[in-house]
């Protein structure tokens, strides 16, 4: 038989029971359809939060202090608390091996008005390095001055979603603004880059950190941001600070240091795992449409009994008449795949247009992976009705028995 | 040539094991025109499906043009059927959902055949049994002789040496009937050989020989004198 002729003839039988055809079909997309979906959106999420990451800065690392992670095989920490990070801290760090910058960060909450309009942000004191260091860009003016870190300063820069608040559509540079008790000129403005990690920088100010430190009245750092010379400097700058501050700190090591790459990855993985998890659980859906159409062609050969019979007597052997059920049920697991992949795809699409600070698209490989499971979903529960054909005896099947 | 030797066929009925061919011995020369008579029950048609190698014997010999049939593998005897074999059927066992042209169509199509070749064949065979102006009717929008004439070209659109009907205008009626009989007696004489199995003793007549069965079994095999049906 021509393959042509094979699907010619599937495609009628298919075509002449409608009802039948229409509710694998939906079955099949839907397996499909929600393994897209999901796959997408879990894809989705993965790449928010790698995002998230790379917006905070390159080759960045994080030093905070205390001890937040528990390394196997040094011994607990005992007695005291942590001692301070500090400026000092900060300035020593500067001078070593495989650190580009550094950026010493404080961070509080304070009241910032201008004229009438009073708002609670947070307030950022870092130098002139955290402008590289965490990727920022401004929209307007300058950023801080270079100079010595503890010299205060009465600058700020602002970003865009708090400049629009103050002073909505009026001019902000060189504008004089009140920072808790302290006047600070508007030096600069960002621009806006949307929320990263939890701090939303277009509504911060950033002030010098020796101003931030005695606005807030404290000499401790909330973190110290360094960025490594490239990628491979991570684990060899991770070392120099640890072994610097140590040094420092009276050889106690007080301070955890996170590399963005390492909780980049692992985050990745959990992402990664969740995705194909969910996936796993929405080719469930296609397992179930399987054994829908299992059922539905046994029936399909049962009321065609005397069909069977008959392509019997005139000379079709029953392997070509197994065949001719598979392809049925494989055109089928091929249209509802492709319902289920344009459907999925749509969704997507709307998902994405609905949700603007969040971008989906469907992954190929979720694409290939759903319709190859789709296709091979239908053949394998194409098998059983098939061979029931197959081997019907062509006098019984004649009769109708 | 056809040639029976011993032929046995049984059914298992429940506990009982129904003899529906015994000993059977029977010879059928090429382009013969044979009717079979008898009372129902009487394994007429299971000869008919044994002849066609739909069905197989418990034991005997069935030689067909001097091959033994009985071990050929299923593959085999389906390839047999579409090269040599063609069927008509009381009930006609046309698909609803295909035209008449594709009905007709269909041995070729399941052989593969050439598309062109195929339309060719369909139309030269449809004209010539009146049915061209039926070609893209569905069998249910055909009468009852019109159906069976389609059926007899499917079961010869293959051209094969040998037809075999089984009741063939049990479902038609008297008019319809003797369209039929001539479309089949037209073909036999063009030189397929042609088994009618029958009721009516007015069509079982026309034919060249009479095998009248019993019991699985022959009861009289007679030769008619005149060749010739009356109708023609
Ligand atoms: N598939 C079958 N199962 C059981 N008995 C059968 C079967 N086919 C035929 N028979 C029996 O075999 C005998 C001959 O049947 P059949 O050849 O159909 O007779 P006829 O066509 O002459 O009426 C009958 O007794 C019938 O009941
Ligand atoms: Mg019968």
């Amino acid at each position: 038989m021509r393959f042509r002729d094979t699907i010619t003839f599937a495609g009628i039988t298919l075509l002449s029971a409608r009802k039948r055809t229409g509710l694998m079909l939906v079955a099949m997309a839907i397996g499909v359809g929600s393994v897209i979906v999901l796959t997408a959106l879990g894809e989705g999420a993965r790449r928010y939060v790698s995002n998230q990451f790379s917006s905070l800065g390159t080759h960045l690392l994080i030093v905070l202090p205390g001890r937040v992670e528990t390394t196997g095989g040094h011994p607990p920490l005992v007695g005291g608390t942590p001692k301070d990070l500090t400026l000092n801290d900060a300035a020593a760090l500067t001078r070593a091996g495989s650190i580009r910058r550094i950026a010493p960060l404080s961070l509080g909450s304070a009241p910032i008005s201008y004229q009438q309009r009073e708002r609670d942000v947070t307030v950022m004191g870092s130098t002139t390095e955290l402008l590289a260091v965490r990727n920022l860009a401004l929209a307007k003016g300058r950023f801080l001055p270079p100079g010595d870190p503890s010299r205060e300063s009465a600058v700020t820069v602002i970003g865009s979603k708090l400049k629009k608040e103050l002073f909505g559509n009026g001019a902000a540079l060189g504008r004089w603004v009140r920072i808790h008790d302290r006047r600070f000129r508007v030096i600069g403005i960002l621009k806006p880059l949307g929320q990263s990690l939890g701090v939303d920088v277009s509504d911060t100010a950033i002030i010098p950190v020796a101003s931030a430190l005695s606005l807030f009245n404290t000499h401790t750092l909330y973190r110290i941001l360094v960025q490594a010379n490239s990628r491979d400097a991570i684990p060899k700058a991770r070392k120099t600070i640890i072994e610097l501050i140590r040094k420092r700190h009276d050889g106690v090591e007080d301070i955890t240091v996170i590399s963005q790459n390492a909780l980049l990855s692992t985050f990745d993985g959990i992402f990664r795992s969740l995705t194909l998890t969910v996936a796993g659980i929405a080719a469930i859906s296609l397992a179930v449409a399987g054994i829908l159409i299992m059922n539905v062609m046994l029936v399909s050969v049962s009321q065609r009994t005397e069909e069977i019979g008959l392509l019997k007597a005139v000379g079709s052997p029953a392997r070509q008449i197994q065949q001719l059920f598979l392809i049925e049920a494989g055109m089928l697991a091929i249209a509802g795949a492709t319902i289920g992949v344009i459907t999925g795809v749509a969704g997507v699409w709307a998902m994405d247009n609905a949700l603007p600070r969040f971008s989906l698209s469907v992954p190929l490989w979720s694409v290939g992976a759903a319709v190859a499971v789709a296709l091979l979903t239908g053949l394998v529960f194409g098998i059983l009705p098939a061979r029931r054909a197959a081997s019907l005896d062509p006098v019984q099947a004649l009769g109708g028995k | 040539m056809i040639r029976l030797e011993a032929l046995n066929r049984t059914f298992q009925v429940g506990d009982e094991s129904v003899h529906a061919l015994r000993n059977l011995d029977l010879q059928i020369e090429s382009g013969d025109y044979v009717s079979i008579m008898g009372p129902s029950g009487s394994g007429k048609s299971t000869l008919l499906n044994i002849l066609g190698l739909l069905d197989r014997p418990d034991s005997g010999r069935y030689l067909l043009d001097g091959t033994d049939t009985v071990t050929l593998s299923e593959e085999e005897r389906a390839l047999f059927r579409r090269a040599h074999v063609g069927f008509v059927f009381q009930s006609f066992h046309l698909i609803p959902r295909l035209s008449a042209a594709d009905n007709v169509a269909l041995p070729m199509i399941l052989a593969g055949v050439d598309p062109e070749i195929r339309r060719k064949r369909v139309q030269t065979i449809l004209r010539s049994l009146g049915l061209e102006d039926r070609a893209s009717h569905r069998p249910s929008q055909l009468s009852g002789g019109q159906r069976q004439r389609t059926a007899i070209a499917r079961a010869t659109i293959m051209n094969p040496g040998l037809l075999l009907a089984d009741e063939p205008t049990g479902n038609l009626d008297k008019h319809s009937g003797e369209d039929v009989m001539n479309t089949l007696e037209s073909l036999n004489a063009q030189g397929i050989t042609l088994l009618v199995v029958t009721h009516d003793p007015d069509i079982g007549r026309r034919a060249r020989r009479c095998i009248h069965m019993d019991d699985g079994g022959v009861a009289s095999d007679r030769f008619n004198a005149s060749t010739t049906p009356d109708a023609v």
